[in-house]
């Protein structure tokens, strides 16, 4: 029996009703809680005032991101910038991959679309418009109805983000049941349905088991399972294929492909590794130590990168182009040093450091975003700026 | 050239006693044997749950086989007994996955990698940190950050400082067990080209565990692949992925995530 169902056991009715919105509350908080940064949580507070819009004339966007600012401060109130004029749209239906190393603030990215931030972070300016609402100016009973429900958020770790101790199947009917009251019957059905999209007739099984019986690519399916429950209509998946070996990596992609088809998602997904975003992501964001490198069509980020970052980045995974050729166990091309430490970052481009292509104006001023062509946009003095 | 380890039908069985009936036994590694030449890679490669850590425990000491040979340079580790093991397993060392979990968050880099040196009982204080710092540029970490704490060193730096205390005894054979899949990809590349830099100057044997066929590919002079406990491919990296004969290679390959050239076709840069 379920730890919450012995915990429920002769009370009255409308106490096991709120103790039920509790455990989903619960279950919630442990979904977001796989930041180390969760430590005395509260709402981030909004600044300054809102910022010019920058989307394509014509076509109504999905998501509008503009001009995002996210700072991280220490307890000494040191501030370190993690997100510097973030920019860019999802079209309905549209799969955009966000590309960044660890510390670029993918992740960040991620938590500040929901206003998921640890209390140390700060949305600083910027606008995230969703379905013509800002959701950093949304009061928090509006948030709570985007959160989920039209906006699904799937995090890293499966392992972490279920719950240890109540089974799937609640799980799924906690997150349904946090959107919208259902009869338990009709309940019962909705969870074993949106089980049955992704595990087919294994549904009821899953459903019976603990996250601890499951391996890690079925408990990643459990929390696609529990995102596409209440019909979002964007999943934001932070590293959904880390800490899973190959094969599976590539089933969970193609789960993606489907449900996405299926019901006509908007996708972002976030990732260090470029070469999982190959056969999925109709455009690439590469973000680097907190802004826009590039942002263009998959291909041409892939096969013709125009910002060093990026074709630094792509030339050192191995199997690449010029491997092999040189013998075996020639050396990878890498990108040399590290990161730069932003809250030291003063001006000039910040990736001037580890370029191997730098000019003297790459230290004076940060370049703006050119466009290269269609859609296609870098940060670089290459190409002007 | 001369073999390091020979691995000679190594069996790996575990029970499984439940509360109620019979025990149940796990047929863990079944019938594995290979050899590792002195100065070469061997990549293993296989799904989780194949066995590739059971036989990396086995190798390295940490847990004993059920039966089968583990020859290390003459001597046989799995009949050796707990004493005489000690003698054997600094020659043999091992890096793990997560340096976030595998280093102590308050030591300094000098403390974690002199510490072998200290349990081990060999040289004194000051030689012991003179060495640790050698080590420590040997694998890129600058002298500056020395007395830095591991917690304060980025995950790239943190594997660097893993294997830095990996090659405090002098080992001849380096077990990487998923070493670089907890790296970005950027520093993925930078941690394979120090591993490739200090199996030349110091000629190490690897035994590199990985789900990632193509930086076993480049990394391997061999591949072997594991499925459920058994070896069920073992050539040179070119046969394997060329020509692969197993099932379990095929889907291995197909799974591999290839950039550019593979997706799009060859293109300009």
């Amino acid at each position: 029996m379920p730890f919450d169902a012995v915990f429920l056991r002769g009370q009255k009715p409308r106490a096991q009703k709120r103790a039920r919105e509790l455990a989903a509350v619960f279950t919630i908080r442990a979904l977001a809680s796989t930041s180390p940064l969760w430590s005395g949580f509260s709402w981030p507070r909004m600044v300054a005032g809102q910022e010019k819009a920058c989307s394509p004339p014509g076509m109504t966007p999905l998501l509008q991101v503009q001009n995002l600012d996210v700072a991280y401060y220490s307890r000494a109130g040191k501030k370190s910038p993690a997100l510097d004029g973030v920019s860019f749209d999802v079209q309905p239906g549209e799969a955009l991959g966000v590309l960044g190393e660890s510390g670029s603030g993918k992740s960040t990215l991620a938590l500040a679309l929901l206003r998921l931030l640890p209390g140390n972070a700060e949305i600083q300016r910027g606008a995230v418009l969703f379905e013509g609402r800002d959701l950093l100016r949304a009061g928090h009973r509006e948030l709570e109805r985007i959160r989920g429900a039209r906006i699904a958020l799937i995090f890293q770790e499966p392992s972490v983000a279920l719950h240890p101790t109540i089974r799937i199947g609640q799980q799924i009917r906690d997150a349904l049941a946090a959107h919208q009251s259902f009869s338990r019957g009709v309940l019962r059905d909705k969870a074993l349905h949106v089980l049955e999209e992704i595990f087919a007739e294994d549904a009821a099984r899953i459903a019976d088991s603990y996250a601890h019986e499951l391996s890690g690519g079925q408990q990643q399916r459990v929390l696609m399972a529990q995102a596409i429950g209440c019909g979002p209509s964007l999943i934001v998946a932070d590293e959904p294929t880390a800490s899973l070996d190959a094969t599976t990596q590539q089933d969970i992609l193609s789960l993606f492909k489907t449900l996405r088809k299926k019901f006509n998602l908007s996708l972002i997904l976030i990732t260090h590794n470029p070469a999982l975003l190959a056969g999925l992501a109709d455009r690439i964001l590469v973000l680097y130590a907190g802004k826009v490198a590039e942002i263009g069509p998959t291909e041409d980020i892939l096969t013709s990168p125009r910002h060093p970052y990026t074709l630094a980045l792509l030339q050192s995974m191995p199997g690449g182009q010029e491997e092999r050729a040189n013998g075996r166990k020639s050396k990878l091309p890498v990108i040399p040093g590290e990161a730069p430490n932003l809250a030291a970052h003063a001006n000039g481009c910040r990736f001037e450091s580890r370029c191997t292509d730098r000019m003297d104006r790459c230290i004076e001023r940060e370049p703006a975003a050119v466009a290269i062509s269609a859609g296609h946009d870098v940060s670089c003095f290459r190409y002007g700026g | 050239m001369e073999r390091i380890l020979i691995v000679d039908k190594l069996e790996k069985r575990y029970e499984r006693a439940p509360v109620f009936g019979a025990k149940k036994e796990v047929m863990a590694l079944q019938g594995i044997s290979f050899s590792i030449d002195r100065g070469a890679t061997l990549a293993l490669v296989g799904k989780s749950g194949s066995g590739k850590s059971t036989l990396a425990f086995c190798i390295a000491g940490l847990d004993r086989p059920t039966s089968g040979r583990i020859i290390f340079e003459g001597n046989d580790i799995a009949a050796l007994d707990e004493k005489r093991l000690r003698d054997v397993r600094p020659q043999i060392q091992v890096v793990f996955q997560d340096p976030a979990r595998s280093l102590n968050p308050r030591f300094s880099a000098v403390e974690i990698v002199s510490e072998p040196l200290l349990i081990q009982g060999r040289l004194d204080k000051r030689e012991r940190e003179g060495r640790a710092r050698a080590l420590l540029s040997q694998v890129g970490i600058p002298q500056e950050k020395a007395l830095q704490r591991a917690e304060e060193f980025s995950g790239g730096q943190r594997q660097r400082l893993a294997i830095a205390r990996a090659l405090a005894l002098e080992p001849k054979l380096l077990i990487l067990d998923e070493a670089l899949s907890a790296l970005d990809c950027s520093v993925q590349a930078q941690i394979a080209n120090l591993l490739i830099e200090l199996q030349g100057s110091l000629g190490l044997a690897y035994l590199f565990i990985t789900h990632d066929l193509a930086m076993a590919e480049h990394l391997g002079d061999e591949i072997a692949v594991m499925e459920r406990g058994q070896i069920v491919e073992l050539d040179f990296v070119d046969r394997v992925v060329r020509a692969p004969e197993h099932e379990v290679t095929r889907s291995l390959i197909a799974a591999t995530p290839r950039l550019g050239v593979a997706a799009y076709g060859p293109k300009a840069v």
